[in-house]
């Protein structure tokens, strides 16, 4: 699988390109800078890039802004952007083009190579991989919305796993519940936020995602 | 700037009567505080003395809204806080500050110049309304055999009190022409005795910078230490534990590699909550959001976060504003919203940003319960003294039952060179 990558500080851009390759991804650019990142996204067309928020020159969101430039140019190209924090306000200009094939996620989490690798996967198949930490504050801000307060704390577990992108069998196996179990629950989720059913696991997120950024 | 609002001639004349009438119980006031002053040796001078000054500041302080109305500019205060203790320090404090002495000399001059002034237009327009109306009553004049001297004409018979008129319409003219420049002039002469002279204003100037630096040094040592402290409790303490889990793990590794693998899914953890810590520190010194977005992104951002639904109106324009100024702005409607989600039971909110004539001017609002006290909480406190040492405004309107509107406003130029304390400047 092609993948480019984009990350400025050269400590966590090896350490990067190494635990990739190590994973069967070839990493056709790494680059350091907003700019050669349009152009690698642009030219390489690659699977999937996996790109630093804040990159040079001006240090501030070049990264996750030349992502979405790459996307318009380049619809449905999968991105996973990373950063030392998280903010839902990206998390929305990410999703904006409800395309898929969108990651948005603490570096943190690259410390868990297999959720990691896993998540970067997903994003290459048109997937989402959102950050627990935007989930969790975009719920943070419905503690007075009534049909999430009707949630069980089961389905409220199951909204939070599906909100981040996983798939019913990545769900079941987290939770160690069948897999019917959980699409009885997301049904239930489902009527309960009054949000039309759907099997496609990505139209499903980007429902949830949408009725959470509301 | 505020011609359009200066007043017309007519209200001018009513205005002009309103303040004859108040000329006299300016004159008694002048008696008072001179009668008070006498009497202080006998103890119930002190209180009356005070009492009467009091009064002569805000009866003075008719005549500056008087005068800044008919200039267009604002008329200051000029008086220094009277913060002494007890009768007699209070005293000196007033007795000290020159603004008072100021407003003693005025009354005089108020009384003789200032009447003048006043009363001259009054009699043109006076005597020119009589002059035309004049061929109508000259009939019923009871007859003097003399002449009636009428200004310059001697009038004998109707034929010439029929010319009287001709002298009206020049009177009026002169009213028409001359009132606004007496009444200006007025304005001017208690401008120059009631208004802070250059010297005060930079008196009082450098008293409110030297208060806000104070407090400005305090916030930020009080802030280094509050960092520090969050840095020590929580990331270093959680790298420590993290070299120690790691020590462990590498002792244990080949004698028992079950123990030696939980050891590092524990520091694992360990990196994921001292990089969660170190975020919220980095957030409360300096929002990541803020550093990308501005003040716009970054409000818009905070809207996002909050469990109210938040509208954000934003007038700023395209361009970024000096940091300093959008880490002030972006506090302040940070800590506003969060008194806003902790305090007023509103289902809703909303922030204003507008940026005009270089000054920015933030609102936030709610549909609350209204009844918020600046003087309660630390945050609002925290904003007042932060918008301070900007020259920022803050002004709170919350009445019992709501709404709660926190209005600031700030120069977006960071190191302005003004030297007025407030807004508006001639």
């Amino acid at each position: 699988m092609r993948i480019v990558i984009a990350e400025d500080l050269a400590l966590l851009r090896d350490g990067l390109i190494r635990l990739l390759q190590a994973h069967d991804f070839e990493v056709v650019a790494a680059v350091d800078n907003g700019p050669s990142l349009l152009r690698a996204l642009t030219v390489h067309r690659p699977d999937v890039a996996v790109v630093d928020v804040r990159l040079p020159p001006s240090f501030t969101d070049e990264g996750l802004r030349a992502a979405i430039e790459a996307r318009e140019r380049v619809p449905g190209l999968p991105v996973l952007v990373l950063s030392q924090y998280v903010e839902p306000l990206y998390a929305r200009e990410l999703l904006s083009d409800r395309g898929g094939g969108v990651g948005y996620l603490l570096k943190d989490r690259v410390s868990n190579v297999g959720q990691f690798v896993d998540a970067v996967h997903r994003v290459a198949a048109g997937g989402t991989a959102m950050d627990p930490e935007v989930i969790s504050q975009l719920l943070a801000r419905h503690t007075r919305n009534e049909p999430l307060r009707q949630l069980t704390p089961r389905e409220r577990e199951v909204l939070g796993l599906m909100a981040e992108g996983r798939s019913n069998a990545a769900i079941a196996g987290r939770l160690f519940i069948t897999e019917k179990a959980v699409s009885k629950h997301t049904n239930n989720i489902f009527s309960k936020l009054a949000l039309p059913p759907s099997e496609d696991d990505n139209r499903r997120v980007l429902a949830v995602l949408a009725y959470l950024e509301a | 700037m505020a011609t359009s609002r200066r007043a017309g001639r007519l209200s001018l004349l009513s205005s002009a009567l309103g303040y004859l009438a108040l000329v006299p119980p300016g004159l008694v006031l002048f008696v008072l505080v001179a009668g008070a002053t006498v009497l202080i040796p006998a103890w119930v001078g002190l209180p009356l003395v005070l009492a009467v000054l009091a009064l002569l500041r805000s009866y003075t302080g008719l005549y500056r809204t008087r005068a800044a109305r008919i200039l267009g500019t604002p008329v200051e205060r000029p008086y220094r806080p009277v913060d002494g203790r007890g009768w007699f320090g209070r005293l000196r404090r007033v007795a000290g500050d020159p603004a008072t002495w100021r407003d003693i000399a005025w009354l005089p001059l108020n009384a003789t110049v200032g009447l003048a002034l006043r009363v001259f237009p009054v009699a043109l327009l006076l005597g020119g309304v009589g002059a035309l109306a004049f061929p109508l009553y000259w009939p019923a004049l009871p007859p003097t055999g003399e002449p009636n001297w009428i200004g310059v004409v001697p009038v004998t018979d109707q034929a010439g009190a029929n010319l009287v008129p001709l002298q009206g319409v020049v009177l009026l003219l002169l009213w028409w022409a001359l009132s606004p420049w007496l009444a200006r002039a007025d304005a001017l002469l208690a401008r120059w005795l009631l208004a802070p002279t250059e010297r005060s204003r930079l008196t009082s100037r450098v008293r409110e910078l030297a208060q806000t630096r104070a407090e400005t040094i305090d916030t930020q040592a009080a802030e280094l230490r509050r960092i520090e402290r969050d840095l020590h409790d929580g990331v270093q303490a959680r790298l420590v534990a993290l070299g120690m889990n790691l020590g462990m793990a590498e002792e244990v590794l080949a004698s028992d590699p079950a123990a030696a693998k939980d050891l590092l899914a524990e520091a694992q953890r360990a990196t994921s909550s001292a990089l969660s810590e170190l975020r919220e520190v980095v957030r409360g010194i300096h929002p990541p959001v803020l550093a990308d977005r501005g003040v716009d992104g970054a409000v818009r951002a905070l809207a996002l976060r909050s469990p109210l639904p938040t509208q954000v109106e934003m007038d700023i324009g395209g361009g970024r504003l000096p940091p300093p100024v959008e880490s002030a702005a972006y506090f302040a409607v940070a800590e506003a919203l969060t008194n806003v989600i902790k305090h007023s039971d509103a289902s809703r909110a909303w922030v204003r940003l507008r940026k005009a004539g270089g000054r920015l001017t933030i609102v936030v609002g709610d549909d609350g319960k209204g009844g918020a006290d600046p003087e309660g909480g630390t945050g609002l406190r925290g904003i007042q003294r932060r918008l301070a040492s900007f020259d920022g405004t803050f002004e709170i309107a919350s009445p019992v039952g709501g709404p709660t509107i926190v209005t600031m406003e700030l120069p977006c130029e960071s190191s302005s060179p003004r030297t007025s304390p407030s807004s508006g400047t001639a």
